[in-house]
């Protein structure tokens, strides 16, 4: 679905931010990209939809190449691929719905747009999807009377309103609670297989990461170090990604709360079933 | 360094002993100043003028009363004209700064190098130049009159309007734009979605301010013939009836008073 091959990013403050970075990703698959701040987990999801523009190398979105698209092509292959901010970007003054629809942008013409007469089918499915992460109410509110929880579901439903192939996450919790993030995470890695996406998710806890995703990739200073199941990361492996540090206790800690979870899991499906 | 070591003792001071005394100098240089200064306007003052002065308030303010009340129903076209004035011009300021500053602003602007700079001239230009004197100029150029108060009060507001909104744009959060970008938008629907959005309480506030300020400058543009309450001023102060004078000067902040509990309220409705 998604190919990188030998991307490279030098900034213009002469930071080597990618070296060569190759990378290849099937249709459906999760990936965690983890890695310490400023490892380049950040551009290189950037690189892909060419929020920032790679120095060279090349990006294949199915048969696509990217990096060389005019601003209409690059504009449509945008479209093709939702992205979830770290701290949502939703336009804060723009109701729950304007936020969702925006998704539509690249596929509605200027004017519709700006008298917010968007396609019946775009309205129904913001619904649908609003419904599916439990803000259907929330519509008519507007995204800066939102929690955080509730603004990254409104990211979640803005990028899949796209109809996209691929989902690009930038460190989707880092403004969430710890129960919250977990939901979140959740939501996202649901939603991808319930429609097959493939979605690279930055994010810098690696607890997390081993929680939700079946294959990780470690970035450390623009190399990819690691990429395997979660289940081999051990301590040396997170040593060479991040460095020194006692890693013992994250990964028996990933372990209990794994059944935790299991557990937590297994509550939430009884209450559920009176219900139902 | 403001860290000195004393007996084992760390010691902390806001400034050095060097920074200490130009600190200590640059007071005294101002003060020196202040008072060559002071001097000098009071040696080109007549003190004899001066003195009196309490005495001529006083009997003008007796020749203003009472004001001449039955002189109101000549005032009301007048103030009217004042405040379409005022209105007239912050519209057509605001339809010509809201392309300027978004020509203006590091963040939008087409180029850096040849549209900014013109951007930021025309915002200069207009802002140098008060409006009285561009009411003046106008006279001439097209005659007395309302409308000459009309592109003068909009050619001083362009350059306020402006400013104040190329500051706004460029003050945007640009994580919410680059999320609309990453959607596939076009500019045009970056700009509408993005960044309008962002700078909608800082236009409306800008707008409603210049056009407070306006209603205020209106007022005078007509002692240099462009229209408005100004206009019968002049005639008043140059025939000497105070009567009327008083009465007019109290219409002007009549109108000011409200204009500013209008702006107010419609500021405070908006944002």
């Amino acid at each position: 679905m998604l190919r990188i091959e030998n991307l490279e990013k030098f900034y213009p403050t002469g930071d080597h931010a990618l070296k060569s970075v190759h990378l290849e990703i099937p249709q459906g698959q999760v990936l965690a990209l983890i890695g310490p701040s400023g490892a380049g987990k950040s551009t290189l999801i950037r690189c892909v939809n060419r929020l920032v523009e790679p120095t060279s190398g090349s990006v294949f979105l199915g048969d696509l190449e990217l990096t060389h698209l005019g601003s209409s092509d690059l504009r449509h292959a945008r479209s093709r691929m939702g992205m979830i901010f770290q701290e949502y970007a939703l336009v804060e003054r723009l109701s729950v719905m304007e936020n969702v629809l925006s998704g539509r942008l690249g596929y509605v013409g200027f004017w519709r747009s700006f008298f917010r007469q968007f396609p019946q089918s775009d309205i129904d499915e913001a619904f649908e999807l609003l419904e599916r992460v439990g803000l259907d109410h929330m519509a008519d509110k507007r995204a800066d009377e939102l929690s955080g929880g509730q603004r990254q579901r409104v990211g979640i439903c803005r990028a899949l309103i796209q109809n996209p192939d691929l989902l690009l996450v930038d460190e989707p919790t880092a403004s969430l609670d710890p129960k919250t993030s977990r939901q979140i995470m959740r939501l996202i890695c649901e939603l991808c297989e319930e429609r097959q996406l493939a979605a690279i998710i930055n994010i810098h806890d690696v607890l997390l990461a081993q929680m939700f995703a079946r294959r990780i990739v470690g970035l450390q200073h623009g190399t990819i170090v690691y990429d395997g199941p979660p289940e081999d990361l051990n301590p040396q492996v997170l040593t060479q990604i991040y460095g020194e540090e006692d890693w013992e206790a994250t990964i028996e800690k990933v372990k209990d709360e794994d059944q935790e979870l299991d557990s937590e899991l297994v509550d939430n499906v009884t209450k559920l079933k009176p219900v139902s | 360094m403001p860290v000195r070591e004393l007996a084992d003792k760390k010691i902390w001071q806001r400034r050095t002993t060097r920074m200490q005394f130009a600190a200590w100098f640059g007071w005294l240089l101002g003060v020196a100043i202040f008072v060559y200064c002071w001097r000098l306007i009071s040696e080109k003052t007549i003190w004899f003028f001066v003195q009196d002065a309490p005495q001529q308030a006083a009997d003008m303010a007796e020749r203003m009363v009472p004001p001449k009340w039955s002189y109101m129903e000549q005032l009301w076209i007048p103030v009217w004209d004042t405040i379409n004035i005022a209105t007239l011009g912050t519209l057509i300021a605001i339809i010509i700064a809201v392309p300027v500053a978004f020509c203006a602003a590091r963040n939008t602007t087409p180029s850096r190098t040849l549209v900014r700079p013109v951007a930021l001239f025309i915002i200069v230009s207009s802002r140098s130049i008060n409006s009285l004197i561009w009411a003046l100029m106008l006279v001439t150029l097209i005659g007395p009159g309302v409308l000459a108060g009309v592109i003068a009060i909009g050619l001083r507001s362009i350059g306020f309007c402006a400013k104040l909104l190329y500051e706004a744009i460029e003050e945007i959060d640009h994580s919410q734009v680059e999320a609309i970008i990453a959607t596939g938008a076009r500019r045009s629907q970056q700009l509408s979605f993005g960044i309008v959005p962002q700078i909608l309480p800082a236009f409306a506030g800008i707008s409603v301010f210049r056009w407070d300020i306006n209603i205020r400058e209106s007022t005078v543009l007509g002692l240099v013939g462009a229209g408005g309450i100004g206009l019968q001023l002049d005639a008043s102060i140059s025939t000497l009836a105070w009567t009327q004078v008083s009465l007019i000067l109290l219409v002007i902040l009549a109108t000011v008073i409200v204009s500013e509990w209008v702006s107010a309220r419609i500021r405070h409705a908006i944002i």
